[in-house]
């Protein structure tokens, strides 16, 4: 696997405010990388500069070994985004907006038609490809915003935060699209999100905070170095969860206690074993990682 | 080719697809057109008739064919310019809806979006100050006819170079619009004021001699006397026929901007061409430096 993103040092201030502070990390060919952080992080101006719709003050990008600096509109070709709020002509067709996009990644009228054609079977949109999108429910212009980027058959697609507001089967037939591609295509994946169930599928996490990077790594990495598993004991009583001397929590039927790891878990499930009749292990999740790290929670918009 | 080609239809079908943008863009001549159903058209029939000597039995359709004519001219000066500004919008509708950064992550250079926009717009005016040419001729016809096939051919012409005019001048004005409230407020500024200083709905012989000086600066105001010319020469021309001496229609030219003054300077009808000709050139210059600028600022 090779870096098809790498970002080094970046900065990048307006006026005062340092919205990107020396910025660093790499993400891998057919990676789905989840860059996270609360609104204003930094996410958005990152995305911006990779997508050369932004100048950086210092730092280098590098999109599939070329540098952003001298060949942006070769990178450009690279590069499909989906942007957090539709820029689709609502007054249009879903064919005519399709149609102009391709148009300026310099494709020919047949190759459009065929492309068109594809992504229509592919995000099932054939039977409203003649409706303008003003006419269209949230989710459908959702598919027309994701085909818009997949048109020029991009090695990197850009999601900005693309769930937001979907509903379940959309967001679910969202995500199959993309990891067929994912895994058909080799296609590099940044996703930025507010859903942290969304974030735990990434093969890699990078959480930035006021412009820095505050941690990074798989998910798992992240949720054991950052938070512990949880154990929840029913049917039994406190005297018994007592006796642990661990800290603990009601909870209905039940109660919550805190272990590091799976291994402690494990041995004291071994050591106890007439209290452990009835009983959950659970992961620590990516909210809490979130949490622990910069002290926020993500919101959903 | 094919990216100018796409984007061109994109914004022509915008803007005739904007129910808003496309009746503000008509609210002007249809003010002209009431403003003449209602009085102004009486106002300067009456004019006219009280003006020709007693003597002479002028005939109605003539003066009614001057009216017309001053009406086609009024109509077609104010459209150009106010038809132009308004489907030039696009081009800030696309800032204030972040729809520009969909396209300024594509490879498309950024002069081929800014040449989509000019492209469009001249489109979109020609196609609707022609459509209200031919309604006007329509009009004139069953009204009074006077003009020659050179006359109409001329019109269309000054029609392409006054809507260029327009167009040039919007899209540098608009280069530096941002938001929907910019547009609304160009919008109206334009639609409500330009009739005035072009002369379109009062002709500048009405204005006093300071005024007049300073508008004699401004190109549109050519534009105008143009477009008096050749929708009223004819039935001017007629006018001769009747018996009407030179130097009384000479009066009637002036009091209706045909002739047009610079400091006193009388101004051909080759100068006026010339200087919506240049005003052209250096405004699209202008428009040009200016997106080269903005391309070279952008990395």
């Amino acid at each position: 696997m090779n870096d098809v993103i790498v970002i080094d040092n970046l900065s990048k201030s307006y006026k005062q405010l340092k919205a990107v502070d020396d910025l660093s990390f790499r993400i891998k060919r057919g990676e789905l990388f989840a860059f996270l952080g609360i609104n204003g992080a930094g996410k958005s101006t990152t995305i911006n500069i990779i997508c050369g719709q932004l100048k950086k003050d210092q730092g280098k990008v590098y999109i599939a070994d070329m540098d952003i600096d001298k060949n942006l509109q070769l990178i450009k070709h690279k590069i499909g985004v989906v942007f957090q709020n539709s820029l689709l002509d609502p007054q249009l067709s879903v064919k005519d907006n399709l149609q102009v996009k391709a148009s300026l990644y310099s494709m020919k009228k047949d190759e459009i038609k065929k492309r068109v054609e594809y992504l229509a079977e592919l995000l099932d949109f054939k039977s409203y490809i003649n409706r303008p999108i003003g006419k269209l429910s949230g989710g459908q212009k959702r598919r027309i915003d994701i085909a818009r980027a997949l048109l020029h058959q991009p090695e990197i697609l850009i999601l900005d935060e693309p769930t937001t507001g979907l509903d379940p089967q959309t967001r679910k037939m969202m995500w199959n699209v993309i990891n067929k591609l994912r895994k058909e295509k080799d296609m590099t994946v940044l996703l930025t999100t507010h859903y942290m169930e969304e974030a735990s599928e990434a093969d890699y996490v990078v959480i930035i905070d006021s412009g820095k990077k505050v941690a990074e790594g798989t998910p798992l990495e992240l949720k054991n170095k950052y938070v512990g598993d949880y154990m929840l004991i029913y049917n039994t009583d406190e005297d018994k969860i007592k006796r642990l001397n661990l800290p603990y929590e009601k909870i209905p039927l039940g109660y919550r206690i805190e272990v590091k790891d799976t291994k402690e878990a494990t041995e004291l499930i071994k050591n106890n074993s007439d209290l452990f009749i009835d009983y959950e292990l659970i992961k620590g999740k990516m909210d809490d990682v979130f949490l622990r790290v910069t002290g926020k929670s993500l919101e959903v918009k | 080719m094919t990216q100018l080609l796409y984007m061109t239809k994109r914004n022509i079908k915008l803007f005739f697809k904007d129910k808003g943008m496309f009746f503000a863009s008509l609210i002007t001549p249809l003010i002209l057109l009431v403003l003449y159903a209602t009085f102004l058209g009486k106002v300067y029939k009456d004019s006219f008739t009280s003006s020709m000597p007693e003597t002479l039995d002028v005939s109605a359709r003539i003066i009614d064919g001057v009216i017309a004519g001053q009406l086609t001219s009024s109509i077609l000066a104010v459209s150009c310019v106010t038809v132009s500004f308004c489907s030039n919008m696009i081009m800030v509708n696309d800032k204030a809806t972040k729809a520009i950064n969909d396209y300024k992550i594509t490879p498309v250079k950024s002069y081929m979006i800014s040449l989509s926009y000019y492209i469009a717009t001249l489109v979109s005016t020609l196609i609707i100050v022609y459509v209200a040419f031919f309604a006007c001729l329509i009009y004139t016809s069953a009204v009074g006819f006077f003009m020659s096939a050179s006359d109409v051919f001329l019109i269309m012409l000054d029609v392409l170079l006054v809507s260029m005019f327009g167009l040039s001048l919007s899209s540098i004005i608009n280069f530096f619009l941002k938001s929907q409230g910019q547009i609304s407020a160009v919008g109206t500024i334009v639609s409500a004021g330009y009739g005035f200083i072009c002369g379109a709905y009062m002709p500048l012989s009405n204005f006093s001699k300071g005024l007049q000086n300073v508008l004699s600066f401004l190109p549109g105001t050519y534009g105008t006397s143009l477009f008096r010319n050749h929708c009223m020469q004819g039935a001017l021309k007629a006018f001769e026929n009747e018996g009407i001496r030179v130097d009384v229609i000479d009066k009637i030219k002036t009091s209706v901007d045909c002739n047009l003054f610079f400091f006193d300077n009388k101004v051909s009808i080759v100068s006026m061409y010339l200087v919506i000709v240049l005003s052209v050139v250096v405004l699209f210059g202008i428009y040009v430096l200016m997106n080269y600028l903005k391309e070279r600022k952008a990395g």
